[in-house]
Parts: C-alpha cells; structure tokens; sequence
C-alpha cells in the first residue's frame, strides 16, 4: 500500500522539460562559492584562535590573548554569515532540485541530519565561547572552544559524506525510479570516495584561512613597520597555510587516483583525453577542441603513470560513454588546471616561507614576498571553488553519478531567471558592503571594535588595560 | 508509529525556531519602529539588538534542522512543498541573507553614515522572513500544496487569506515574544525606561495578536474548512483553548510586570499554536498524503531517530548552558566583571622542539609515502592519521621555533617595559 503511493508520488516527480536548467546549476553554483569560503573558516579558524589562546594561557603574554580575542569576534561574523549562506544552500536544494530530493532525500538526507546537530553544536559554543570572554574563567572560556572545533570539522565531514554519495552512490536500490532497500549509515560512511575528498577539504580549510587572514597582514607589511602584534597574526595565518599547502600536493594526488578508479569519464574530461589510450599524456594549459588537446604542453605518458601508476596502463577517454553522458570538457579541464596551477605556486611560496623560517628563523624580509601573500588569500579562494567546479562539473550530466541526470532532478517551477537574477543581485550588494566595511576597517584598523587594545607593544601601559591586569 | 515520530522532532524544531528566532525577528521589528517611549530610540535599538547577540546563531539552526529532517523523513512531502511554494521560500531566503549581513555589519559600524540604511534593512528583512515563512505554514495547513514537482500555484498557493494571515500573525506573534523578552532583559540590566516601553509593547501587541488569531480561525473557517475542523475537535481545539489561556496568563503577567514567568507563558502560547496546527492536520500530511505514505523506510527514520538522539545527548546540555548563562546575564556585553588570569603559568616550553621536529619530519614522510604508493584503504587510513600528527607539528614549530631570536616575529622587543 505504502509503495504505491510512494510509486505514485515519484510519479509525480516525472522529468519535467525545464527551460532554465542552466540557470539552475548556476544558481546553485553562486549559493556553493559563497558559501564554500565559509566552511574553509569554520574548519580551520576555530583552531587557529585556540592555538592563540593556548599560548596566552601557557606564556601569559597578553598579546596572544588580545589576538585571539580579536579573531573570535571576526570568527563570529563569518560564522553568522555562513548560518545565512547555509540555509541558503539547504532551501536551494528543494527549490531547484526537487527531483533529487524527492528520489533521493531519504538516502543520502542522514548526513544533512547530523550536520545539522553538529552546526548547532558549533553554534551554541561559538557563542559561549566569544560572549564569554570576560566572564568564564580562563581554562573554562578555553575548554569552551573545543567543542566548536570538533563540530566544525565533523559538520563538514557529514556534508562531504554526501557528496561522496553523489559522486559514488550506494546502499540503495532502485525500484520504479524510487530508492528503496535504503541503507543510509553504509551508503554515506562505508563509501571509499568520500575520504580523499573529505581530507582535501580539510586542508584547504587550512591552506585558504591562513592565506586569507596572512593577506590582510601582509597589507599591513607592505605599508609600513609591522608592530609586534601583526608580526604575530601573521605568523601563525601563514604557518598553517605553508604546513598545509605542499601536503595538500600529495592528497591531491591521491583524490585523482580515486577518481580514475571511481569516475574515469570526469578524469577523461579533466585532462581532456579524447579517446581510449594507453600510456595517456598530460596536456599543460591549451584548450580542448573537442576532439583533442591544442595548443597544450603534451608530457608524454604521464597521466597514465600518475593515475595508475604504470606509465603504460590504459586511460578511459570521453570516448568510453555517450556524447550526452559526458560533462562539458572545457570548465571542467579549465578549473582543474586552474586548482592545481594555483595549488602548485601556493605550495611554492610556502616552501619559500617555511625555509626562510626554519633556516633562519625570522619571517622573510623581501616585499616581494609580502606582495605574493598579498594575492596568495584571493588566489587561494579562487583555487577552492576551481577545485569543487572540478568534481561538481565534472559529475555533470549526472546529480547522482550514474543514476540520476540533473535535469531530471530540476524543478518544474518557472521564474528561475528571477530568482537567479535576484540572488546575483543581492550577492552584489552584499560584496560591496563588505569591500567597503573592508576599507572603514582598513583606514582605523585598530579602532574600538577590536575591544581591549593590547594594539602595539607600544602602547603606553594605561592606554592598554590588559596588559595591566596580566601584569 | 516510527513514521511519526521525525514528524513530532520537526514539531519540536519548528516550536522551537518561532519561539526563539521569531523573538529575534520581533526584536529586528522594534529597531523600525523604537520611538514613543520614554527611552531614546537609540536605547531601545541597541537594547534590542544586543539582546539577541549570544542566541542569535543557535537560534537561527532551528530552521535548518527542520528541513533537514524533513527531507531525510519525508522526502517527496518536502519536494512538492518546497517546489510549489518556492517563491516565499526564495523571499524568507534573501530576508535571511539580508538580515544576516546587515547584523554582521551593523556590529562593524558604531557611528558612520551608512548605519541607518543597515538598521533599516535589518528591520525590513526582520518582517520579510517571518512572513514569507508564515505564508508557507499557511499554504501547508489549508491544503494547497498537492504532491508533485511544483504542482500547485505559483502564487495562489501562498497568497490566499489563510496564508496571508497567518502570515500577519507570524510577523504580530515574533513582535509580542520579542517585547515581553526584552522587557524581561531590562528588568534584569536595571533599564526602568526600556522596562517601562517593552512592557506597553507587549501589552499592546498581545492584544493584537489575539486579536489576529482570533480573526485568522475566522478565515480558516470559511478558506479551509478541514483545517476549521481539526482545530475546533479534539487534540486541536485543546491546544487552541491552551493556547488562548497562556495568551491571556502573559498579558496579565505583563501586566503585573512579572516578566520572568511571562516568558515563559508566552513561549507556550505560541508553541500551543504550532502544536494545534499539527494536530489539526494531523495525520494529513499534503492532500492525498498522510504522514505515514510520506515517510522514508524504516531503515531511514531508525537513522534519523538515532541520529538526533545521540545528538541530543550533547544539543540538551550544550542548550541548557547557553540559555542558563545568557538568561542570567553572564553573556551580557554591557559592563564586565575581569575574569582575568593574574596566576596565569609563565615561560615558553623549552627543549621540546627537537623531538617534535623529527615526529613531524617521521610523520610527514610515512604519510606521503603511503598515500602515494599504496592503493589500499588501510595504509591511506594510516597515511592520514600521520599527516595529521604531522601538520600541525610543524605548524607549532613554525610559529614558536625562534621566539627568543632577535628579529623574531612574536620576540618580546619592545616589551622591555613590561619584564
């Protein structure tokens, strides 16, 4: 009885002929890359603003302490914007993608449900945490952090497990377009492909935040002498950024050779391999032709070794399915050079970085360098959503790899241009604000917001009343 | 029975959202409109604002964890509602994204040009939301959302009276919680001015939210009439009848000026309402759809069950902390009591770094290896767990390594005033 209706209602969630489909994916694509750079300062800024107040507590210089508390109150902010983008993202999914949710919510629907537990989680200690400064006593306010650290990183877990759902679905069973047999623990968590994806996620929480956060110091940097308290922000932004931007190198290594074995046509479309080959190349930079790479650096054989590890294995070309059933060879192969072009130069300035630190033990003096972490935050954003471009296009005609086409997951609703043309809109507004609270924040950088002002170790002792306490 | 049970969860989360994100929202409606009272407008803007500060987050989660469990549990339901009624939701949407900035922003501003227009449209985007969610609820309860990939009208779905009521008394309901809570704030802040306002507010506003439910089952009882029924029998009526009691125990709270008590009999005025809605449908879900024919499989609500039960282990304590310290004022921004570490320990840790050095070089290279060579899921797993010690070994060092070194980025120069 209760299959028929199910059969029925799925039924009613038939294809439907959605003239904006385009429209849709792009939609949903601006709500992910605003939100994405978010996520990377949920997973990584908790920590960094606890490592600062670990060392307050351990040192007791009040300096880590004014630093840490600075970046809880920016912490917040972003975390308030990322609720907003978040749900967003969540009410996203059911306008534009009702299909999927219809078919599929109750398999992959587990892992939203607790990463909805975990971001409540995060949102309760993060208010404890930043509110209670003044009032919890020291080792309690810091205890009160680990929490948002745990829920940080587990909500983006839970969210990954369901786009390695996506990418690789399992623990279901398909009857009259319905899932049944639904085993949702196994279908999110025993899958393989979600793990590489999940840890080059983490990492770039990691190599983004501290680019991010490095670059507004090394603006300070470039425009005169740092005080001691900018030495210090950025030090610990540009240290987690450099120990994670060359390890991210080799987990990026490893994600590629998941893909090969898990979805060889995305692989095939981002390297632009036309046909079936053995001892497939790599083409660097040119352009897809649609039936070969032009104008690209061919390096022999070198695909094949790095995805198989044997340089003459073979490679499946776009050849292997469908024309209709392949993804759309040039965003894909574009953002996957982009990703790792960026990655690769982000991962050269953090060997410059670290060298100069171990080897010498200050931080770099040229301004060239200071102007390269300057770009390095907006070019490490930049390789963030090229990189999730990558394995979102790349999975394209496909929402549920294999399974289910996007455009039969679409909504039937008309107005998607408005809508679409709306949240570009607001987004706009919205980037405007910020570049120009940005600048109000630039031109007074050390005003009243920042609260108890341990600003500069030059600070006379009256003008700074934490200092004078922590005497 | 188990196709109930995420139905009452999402229940729970939806009284829990009204009640706690609508008083925020009720709170943006008093920064429109702050004037007429004894205190400054500005007084009442900020009282109003820094109310919601430390809930403002957790309160906001509530929405999410409702959808979430509504799409796990009962998917196709949440397709067709959320397909036909796209246009409020997109609406409540872009409010949340405005109100979310503008409060983000309006903490960065403390007197510059651009305050007003980010007050103004907090307090607009603080009705929006409210509103467009309520035409939502509306166009649930009379039945107009039918099952189907945007099946139902585009507009007729959420602009018919029943939606456009309830609606309005979403937007009443948000503003009359909002005035008995911050009245209740400045009772507790020693605020006798903005005491004095709110309670007048929330007199006034109960009056009218009464006043809006009562003329909303008016409607009802001609626009849906399976909802009219629902309501006026049973379980429904009870919570209609409770509901109305509550209303008029806060209004005589208020009244009295015991904020405290008043608090709570208005967060079960308005959770009754909720409740009476469910019952009222129940076990109607969508027309043609109860609430079993729309549940997930077993497999899904036990995870779904399990899920949120072992996260409410931690979400019930983590809660009840926040709300025990935030309701008696330990979060409180104004004033500070220095909790301050005099007795912090002292000195950099020395002698440690050569051995971290070599675990995060050991580390670093078993990882790498690993990952890179071998295909199995064991040694990536074992890769992992090292890249993992190793990073952040390596972080440590890179911020910590020189900081006796002249030139040192975090060296105490400078400081010699101090040692």
């Amino acid at each position: 009885m209760v299959n028929v209706i199910l059969a029925t209602a799925a039924a009613a969630f038939a294809p439907v002929d959605q003239h904006y489909l385009f429209q849709a994916r792009q939609m949903q694509a601006l709500s992910l890359a605003v939100h994405i750079p978010l996520v990377c300062f949920g997973i990584a800024f908790p920590s960094l603003v606890l490592f600062a107040e670990w060392r307050s507590l351990r040192t007791g210089d009040p300096l880590f302490r004014t630093l840490a508390r600075r970046w809880s109150k920016v912490m917040l902010a972003l975390f308030a914007v990322g609720v907003v983008t978040g749900t967003i993202l969540s009410l996203e999914l059911g306008l534009l993608w009702p299909g999927f949710m219809a078919a599929f919510g109750n398999v992959f629907g587990l892992g939203f449900v607790l990463e909805g537990i975990s971001f409540f989680v995060e949102a309760i200690f993060i208010a404890i945490y930043v509110y209670g400064w003044e009032r919890l006593p020291p080792r309690l306010h810091f205890l009160s952090g680990f929490p948002v650290v745990v829920a940080g990183v587990a909500g983006s877990l839970f969210v990954i497990s369901v786009n390695g759902w996506m990418n690789q679905p399992t623990g279901f069973a398909l009857a009259g377009g319905v899932a049944t047999d639904v085993q949702p623990w196994s279908a999110l968590f025993a899958s393989r492909y979600f793990w590489h994806e999940f840890v080059h996620m983490y990492f770039a929480g990691y190599v983004v935040a501290g680019f991010l956060l490095a670059s507004a110091y090394a603006w300070r940097f470039l425009r005169g002498s740092p005080d001691r308290y900018e030495r210090a922000a950025l030090t610990i932004a540009l240290s987690a950024a450099a120990v994670a931007a060359p390890v991210q190198i080799v987990i990026g290594d490893w994600a590629a050779r998941e893909v090969a074995k898990a979805q060889p046509v995305k692989l095939a479309a981002m390297e632009g391999l036309a046909r079936t080959t053995p001892g497939a190349p790599v083409h660097v930079l040119g352009w897809f032709d649609g039936d070969q790479v032009v104008y690209g650096i061919e390096i022999p054989r070198l695909l094949s070794l790095l995805a198989f590890h044997n340089a003459s294995a073979t490679v499946q070309g776009l050849d292997s399915v469908p024309p209709a059933e392949r993804p759309p060879v040039n965003v894909v192969r574009f953002a996957f050079q982009t990703m790792v072009g960026i990655g690769t130069l982000l991962a050269i300035l953090s060997a410059v970085y670290l060298f100069v630190r171990f080897r010498h033990k200050r931080l770099p003096t040229s301004r060239w360098f200071y102007r390269a972490v300057l770009t390095a935050g907006p070019l490490s954003v930049v390789a963030l959503i090229a990189g999730w471009i990558t394995t979102e296009v790349g999975r394209q005609p496909w929402v549920v790899y294999g399974v289910m086409r996007t455009s039969a997951a679409v909504t039937g609703a008309y107005g998607i241009p408005i809508g679409y043309g709306t949240l570009i809109l607001v987004y706009l507004l919205l980037a405007g604000a910020l570049v120009w609270t940005l600048r109000r924040l630039a031109a007074a950088p050390l005003d009243a917001a920042a609260a108890p002002a341990l600003a500069t170790a030059r600070l006379a002792p009256s003008e700074s009343r934490e200092s004078s306490h922590a005497r | 029975m188990l196709a109930d049970i995420p139905a009452a969860l999402m229940l729970v989360g939806l009284a829990a959202y009204t009640v706690l994100a609508g008083a925020d929202f009720g709170a943006g409606f008093w920064t429109l409109v702050p004037g007429g009272g004894r205190a400054s407008s500005a007084a009442t803007r900020d009282h109003a604002r820094h109310a919601m500060g430390p809930v403002w987050e957790a309160n906001h989660v509530w929405l999410i964890f409702v959808l979430v469990v509504c799409w796990t549990a009962y998917p196709v339901a949440f397709a067709s509602i959320t397909s036909t009624l796209s246009v409020p939701f997109f609406i409540a949407a872009v409010g949340g994204i405005l109100r979310g900035a503008s409060y983000a922003l309006r903490g960065q501003l403390d007197a510059s040009s651009g305050r007003r227009l980010v007050e103004c449209v907090f307090a607009l985007s603080s009705i929006m939301t409210p509103f467009a969610l309520g035409t939502v609820v509306g166009a649930i309860a009379a039945g107009r959302v039918p099952v189907g990939n945007a099946r139902g009208e585009a507009f007729g779905s959420w602009l018919n009276p029943t939606s456009v009521l309830i609606g309005t008394l979403a937007v009443a309901t948000s503003s009359y919680l909002a005035a008995v809570y911050l009245a209740a704030d400045a009772r507790r802040l020693g605020e006798h001015a903005l005491e004095r306002d709110f309670r007048v507010r929330a007199l006034v506003l109960g009056f009218v939210a009464g006043a809006l439910a009562i003329a909303a089952l008016a409607v009802v009882r001609a626009d849906a009439p399976l909802l009219w029924s629902g309501l006026t029998s049973g379980a429904g009526l009870a919570m209609v009848c409770a509901s109305a009691a509550a209303g008029l125990l806060t209004l005589l709270l208020v009244l009295r000026r015991r904020f405290e008590p008043a608090r709570a009999s208005a967060v079960g005025a308005v959770g009754a309402i909720v409740a009476g809605w469910a019952f009222a449908q129940y076990p109607r879900f969508l027309p043609g759809l109860t609430v079993e024919q729309a549940a997930a499989g077993p497999s899904t609500l036990s995870a779904v069950v399990i899920g949120v039960g072992a996260g409410a282990m931690v979400l019930i304590p983590a809660l009840t902390l926040l709300f025990g310290l935030f309701l008696r004022g330990h979060l409180d921004a104004h004033g500070s009591v220095e909790a301050l570490a005099a007795d912090l320990p002292r000195g950099p840790a020395k002698g440690r770094a050569p051995r971290l050095g070599w675990l995060a070089i050991t580390c670093l290279l078993a990882g790498c290896a690993l990952l890179v060579v071998s295909d199995s899921g064991w040694a990536h797993a074992v890769s992992v767990v090292s890249l993992f010690a190793s990073v952040p070994s390596a972080f440590v060092l890179a911020v910590d390594i020189p900081s006796d070194m002249p030139g040192s980025p975090i060296s105490r120069e400078g400081e010699h005033r101090h040692e």
